[in-house]
């Protein structure tokens, strides 16, 4: 029971990472119609930017410099890039982001080179155990960030006038505009945030039991994906879900992979993904996702 | 909305009745150069250098995965990321089929049948696992396909790594060579000289995949003439027209992903060939978005543009490796600068950005434009010209 219990909270804090990630795909998707397919690199460049500053100026300076840096990303591509192809077929914008992804992860795995990066947490490796349930402290930090980040944008979505602007030019975006809304401005904000939610979810992503910053996180960083696909792309709420049956499915396959070792080791890698296409099977748009209508 | 990337002039329409004497002149002139690139290509064994051959090899393999990939993404706008793992499929299956048993690290199974029988089961096989996922891809649409398409290519690693005994694992197995009735591919036997040449291995398959490679792209160009190939254009542009028209949208998905799946096949194949042994981690991701900027960059749904960018995407690693120390800002291995293969991924990179940004249409479109400027061509039933790609909406 306690092992399943166990399993269960460290699931929901990786779940928690993932939620951050997926988060920040659905906004910059409601937004701007992009999936953004970079954010493995943003994630990672969070994370290496933390790494690196983290010895020079201090934890909290490094994490603060690093989350806007990996923002400020995000507004580049999007100033420069995504908001010149408004109105673009959405394969094509995602494949922009495909070629920004193969330049940044190239480049940054170069600078990684092959030696783990350690960011160096405060918290370093600690465990904190309730009542034989045990988690470490890096994911517990993470899990409780995650909550406020996650309640804080919530209330922002819905009370704040960026929210209110926001959904309304995902509802209509042309109707929008001819209300006064700047798109341009709300694309460029749903970058920034969701390119900041990277970095923080990097942070936490490359501490313990994950070794520390390398390449390989890039990847883990795709696994955010399916929980947006989950979840619907264009739901906030879906992100959510999903991000926690994501990761809750993924801690279970890893705990309980002796026993299922006949799928093959390493199996809980990839559950993420067949655990969406599953879903998508049923739900073609995702658990929360709009049904897409067609109107002859 | 035809094919007009490859320029309609070139004379793909054969059309009798408009055909100017102008026009004629272009069309023998064009033959003229399609007869001495011919020539050069079935002569170059003879002067160019083996490098050269391989890099040659490579990118006839590429160019055929490449055209079905772009059957897919361009012509009917799936957008699929599972390429490598269609890629995966056929070359499994053909160092399984045709490998013998044995091994180093681990031991392997193999059938020896004959190389033959392993490269049409690779294509078959690739073919069967497309249909397979098409019903998966008949659901879904747009973005979510591709995403889809991403778990496939993950689970497919997966799945590679576990089975040792089909594909020795992580460290792979070697491939078996190519032979077709007794006459090897892989090696000299039975020697072979041409105006005091060797013929070896390099030549061999030289020749080889540019048989394949012109075979598939002619079959890519029929197919897109066709009535099928009319159809999943119309699905591009708008499935519920599609629909009206009475195109049955789900079938031709199927078919369009049964197709493409075996062109990667047989990429798979000569993969395999190329290389000289199959690993899982070649079939990652990075290779479907290999593929992907491949079809990018030459223009999406042209099939010239797609070979185009897949000789671009092959060969610029190999050359910068190759020329390594000739070339500024590239620096030989181990030595802390941009490596080789590294420089081309940024180059890769920017690529795409750029010709999304500035040039939707591609290699092709970029030449199309030289075209029209030079011709001042009457704009005919193609107008003002459409954009046939799905990605339009530049700013220029």
């Amino acid at each position: 029971m306690n092992t399943f219990l166990t399993l269960l909270l460290n699931g929901l804090s990786l779940g928690a990472i993932y939620a951050l990630i997926a988060l920040g795909f659905s906004v910059i998707f409601k937004a701007s119609e992009v999936v953004s397919f970079m954010h493995g690199s943003l994630l990672l460049f969070g994370a290496f930017t933390i790494a690196k500053l983290n010895a020079s100026i201090g934890f909290i300076p490094a994490v603060i410099v690093g989350v806007l840096a990996t923002a400020g990303v995000g507004l580049l591509v999007e100033r420069l890039c995504i908001d010149r192809l408004r109105g673009a077929p959405v394969i094509s914008l995602a494949i922009l982001t495909i070629g920004i992804d193969i330049m940044m992860l190239t480049e940054l795995t170069r600078r990684i080179g092959s030696d783990i990066l350690n960011v160096g947490h405060p918290w370093g490796g600690d465990f904190v155990s309730i009542g034989g349930i045990g988690i470490t402290t890096n994911r517990l930090y993470a899990m409780i960030t995650a909550a406020v980040l996650i309640a804080l944008f919530f209330t922002a979505f819905k009370f704040s006038s960026w929210g209110v602007a926001m959904r309304a030019s995902a509802e209509d975006g042309e109707t929008a505009a001819l209300m006064g809304i700047k798109r341009g401005r709300v694309s460029a904000l749903a970058w920034v945030i969701g390119a900041g939610l990277a970095a923080i979810a990097g942070l936490f992503l490359v501490g313990s039991p994950t070794p520390g910053v390398a390449p390989v996180v890039h990847s883990v960083a795709l696994r955010a994906f399916p929980a947006a696909i989950l979840g619907g792309l264009d739901s906030t709420g879906g992100a959510l879900v999903g991000g926690m049956i994501i990761g809750i499915a993924e801690a279970m396959a890893a705990g309980y992979q002796d026993q299922l070792l006949f799928l093959g080791r390493g199996f809980g890698d990839v559950v993420p993904y067949v655990v969406m296409i599953l879903v998508l099977l049923v739900r073609p748009s995702g658990l929360f996702g709009t049904k897409e209508l067609t109107r002859v | 909305m035809s094919d007009t990337t490859t320029a309609p002039s070139l004379g793909d329409t054969d059309a009798p009745v408009s055909t100017s004497s102008r026009a004629k002149g272009l069309l023998t002139v064009r033959n003229g150069l399609l007869l001495l690139a011919v020539v050069l290509l079935l002569i170059a064994p003879i002067f160019v250098e083996e490098f050269w051959l391989r890099t040659g090899f490579a990118a006839c393999g590429a160019i055929i995965g490449a055209i079905g990939l772009n059957l897919l993404v361009g012509t009917t706008g799936q957008l699929s990321l599972a390429h490598a793992f269609f890629l995966a499929v056929g070359a499994i299956t053909y160092v399984y089929l045709s490998g013998e048993e044995g091994g180093t690290a681990e031991t392997v199974n193999g059938l020896g049948l004959p190389p033959l029988v392993g490269m049409v089961a690779g294509v078959l096989l690739a073919g069967l696992a497309g249909l397979l996922f098409s019903p998966v891809a008949a659901r879904l649409r747009g973005i979510y396909l591709g995403v889809a398409s991403l778990g496939l290519v993950f689970i497919g690693q997966h799945v590679l790594n576990t089975w040792t005994s089909v594909t020795g694992g992580f460290n792979g197995r070697t491939a078996p060579r190519f032979e077709l009735f007794g006459f090897s591919f892989g090696s000299d036997n039975p020697s072979l000289f041409v105006l005091g040449v060797p013929f070896n291995a390099p030549e061999r398959l030289w020749y080889l995949g540019i048989v394949l490679a012109v075979l598939s792209y002619v079959f890519a160009k029929n197919l897109l003439r066709s009535r099928p190939g009319r159809a999943l254009q119309t699905l591009r542009d708008s499935e519920v027209a599609a629909a009206v028209m009475g195109v049955d949208v789900q079938r031709y998905k199927a078919r369009v992903f049964l197709v493409s799946s075996m062109y990667a096949g047989l990429a798979g194949v000569l993969y395999a060939l190329s290389i000289g042994s199959v690993a899982p981690e070649s079939f990652a991701l990075d290779l479907s978005v290999l593929y992907l900027a491949m079809i990018v960059l030459g223009g999406l749904g042209s099939v010239g543009g797609a070979a185009l960018g897949a000789i671009f995407v092959t060969a610029l690693p190999l050359v910068f490796q190759q020329y390594a120390g000739a070339l500024p800002l590239v620096s030989q291995p181990g030595q802390g600068g941009v490596s080789a293969g590294q420089a081309a991924r940024l180059l890769f990179g920017l690529a795409i950005v750029l010709v999304i940004l500035f040039e939707p249409a591609g290699l092709v479109g970029f030449a199309n434009r030289f075209k029209r400027k030079g011709r001042k061509r009457p704009a005919r039933t193609t107008g003002p010209t459409p954009s046939p790609t799905p990605a339009q909406g530049s700013t220029t």
